[in-house]
């Protein structure tokens, strides 16, 4: 449920879903993201630069001299988008995943932390069928989970400099995936060859927020010849 | 063939900029564009561009660049410091503001921002380049925008679009204002923030640091005592909000933010106020002011008036 809508600065307003991090609230939180995109494609809505979903907010970044927050919190108030249907907008995503040793940089630290055996963790990892809670940090960059209670651990006490693309890290009960080379302090548990992110296409993320992930185990020599479409 | 700039000095951080790149902060996209609207437009307007045309942002020290075919009408806007060369080997001081004429083998040297961090050059017609998802703002963390995504190098040929005439040479006199008051709305987590801090932030002097560019300006002052928490869940970020880490120092995020975010915010920039404050170099010293929406928004309407 939408709790409150407050200003930020006089060009933007944050739409606030309580406090609980959890599917249920941030499928409402989407329902909105999709209701405010489609109003702009049906023009309904001018002067919306950015709508950028996060875990319980959506914060939406418009051009004063085309709409104020006014106007904007009205029109939001007086639409019915709750009974939207997420399917509707969002895809199930299937992605390939190599667990190889050389690419999983943490399973010691998963082994001693989850009292398991590496094996088992990737049972569990496969298992899951993610929910893309959010994109960013940078370039098509998504947050996903729930990871069962069994797999939740802590961030690394000390970040990477530099990640490879395509690692897949997990902390707590998200998983990420490293769309570009960058620092991160995620427990990597393998790497997908597959491209989520090409700012040259009309869709440039392969993922939006508010769709389903799988992942699909593959052997190192499949990743070596995986080809992007 | 159509004429180009050829780049002999790139300058610290000359990036093309335009008004930015919208509709994909959801991806992960930060918007980008120009820091300082009013000059940006301003460049345009004095070689009758479109106001939205792309332009070459330079932060103090910009490009050395030599025309190379077809005489160009060319303007710098800003607080500028900068030469023109000609091909016979004259040297002409340059006038910022004010339209030009440059020839094959003129070459224009911009020196120095003067009491300021951002300048533009427009040139009639515009610069040819790749448009990307619509835009041809640079955000150079991403690589993203034309010539991949990169700052502006040396040895590079900027090519610019082919029009019938040159257009005819224009002034514009601006005034810079000199005064340091910031004005700002109270943010969403302004109430994390303990009675003193909230005082000493609208009170105190907070001294632009070394560690600024287009992504955030880091301020230096009284430390600011968070009395709830130093991380929020991670929400999206909008530009000119004022952000304060665990150290109680305001980073104010500026054009190439981050598109999500975990720390609280004291206060947000108001748009009428966001080019002044870009312009602010390591060492000034600015202040806040509290305003309400009522007031940015008529700032914004006096604002508009000056385009």
């Amino acid at each position: 449920m939408l709790k409150k809508i407050s200003n930020i600065g006089d060009c933007g307003i944050s739409c606030d879903f309580g406090d609980e991090v959890s599917k249920k609230t941030n499928r409402e939180v989407i329902k909105l993201f999709n209701f405010i995109m489609d109003s702009i494609k049906s023009k309904k809505l001018k002067g919306i630069l950015n709508s950028t979903p996060s875990y319980n907010k959506l914060i939406i970044n418009f051009d004063l001299a085309k709409v104020k927050s006014k106007e904007l919190i009205e029109f939001i108030k007086s639409n019915d988008y709750s009974k939207t249907i997420l399917s509707e907008k969002n895809k199930n995503v299937e992605i390939p995943i190599c667990y190889d040793e050389e690419f999983a940089l943490d399973i010691k630290r998963l082994e001693n932390k989850t009292k398991l055996s590496f094996k088992e963790i990737v049972e569990k990892h496969l298992k899951t069928n993610f929910f893309v809670y959010m994109i960013g940090f940078v370039p098509g960059h998504p947050f996903m989970g729930d990871l069962g209670k069994e797999l939740e651990i802590d961030r690394l006490e000390t970040p990477r400099v530099k990640l490879p693309k395509g690692s897949v890290g997990v902390v707590e009960k998200f998983c990420n995936i490293y769309s570009f080379e960058s620092p991160g302090g995620w427990n990597i548990i393998g790497k997908t060859p597959f491209d989520l992110f090409d700012i040259n296409k009309k869709d440039p993320s392969k993922l939006l927020p508010g769709d389903t992930v799988k992942f699909k185990s593959i052997s190192k020599k499949e990743f070596l010849t995986f080809k992007n479409e | 063939m159509s004429s180009y700039f050829k780049i002999l000095r790139p300058g610290i951080n000359s990036t093309f900029q335009d008004l930015g790149r919208f509709q994909l902060q959801h991806l992960g996209v930060a918007p980008s564009g120009c820091m300082d609207k009013f000059l940006f437009s301003i460049s345009n307007k004095l070689v009758g561009n479109n106001s939205s045309e792309g332009a070459l942002e330079f932060a103090y020290q910009g490009p050395l660049l030599e025309l190379v075919g077809e005489s160009a009408l060319v303007a710098v806007s800003g607080r500028i410091n900068f030469n023109i060369t000609k091909k016979n080997g004259d040297l002409i001081k340059g006038k910022p503001n004010e339209s030009f004429l440059i020839q094959d083998g003129d070459k224009i040297d911009i020196l120095s921002t003067i009491d300021s961090a951002y300048g533009y050059l427009s040139v009639a017609g515009g610069f040819k380049l790749k448009e990307v998802n619509g835009s041809i703002s640079t955000l150079v963390r991403a690589r993203i925008g034309p010539k991949d995504g990169d700052k502006l190098k040396i040895g590079e040929k900027i090519f610019l679009n082919d029009i019938s005439s040159s257009g005819v040479k224009n002034k514009i006199k601006l005034h810079f204002e000199k005064n340091n008051t910031i004005r700002v709305i109270k943010g969403l987590q302004f109430n994390y923030f303990s009675n003193k801090s909230r005082e000493d932030f609208f009170s105190k002097e907070y001294k632009v640091t070394r560690l600024t560019d287009r992504m955030g300006m880091r301020l230096e002052g009284e430390k600011l005592e968070n009395i709830v928490s130093t991380n929020i869940k991670s929400e999206g970020i909008i530009k000119g909000s004022v952000q304060i880490p665990g150290d109680g120092q305001p980073i104010i995020l500026l054009s190439d933010h981050p598109t999500i975010g975990g720390y609280p915010k004291i206060a947000n920039i108001i748009t009428a106020d966001y080019d002044k404050l870009v312009q602010k170099t390591p060492g000034s010293k600015i202040k806040f002011k509290m305003v309400d929406l009522t007031i940015a928004e008529s700032a914004f309407r006096q604002y508009v008036r000056k385009f």
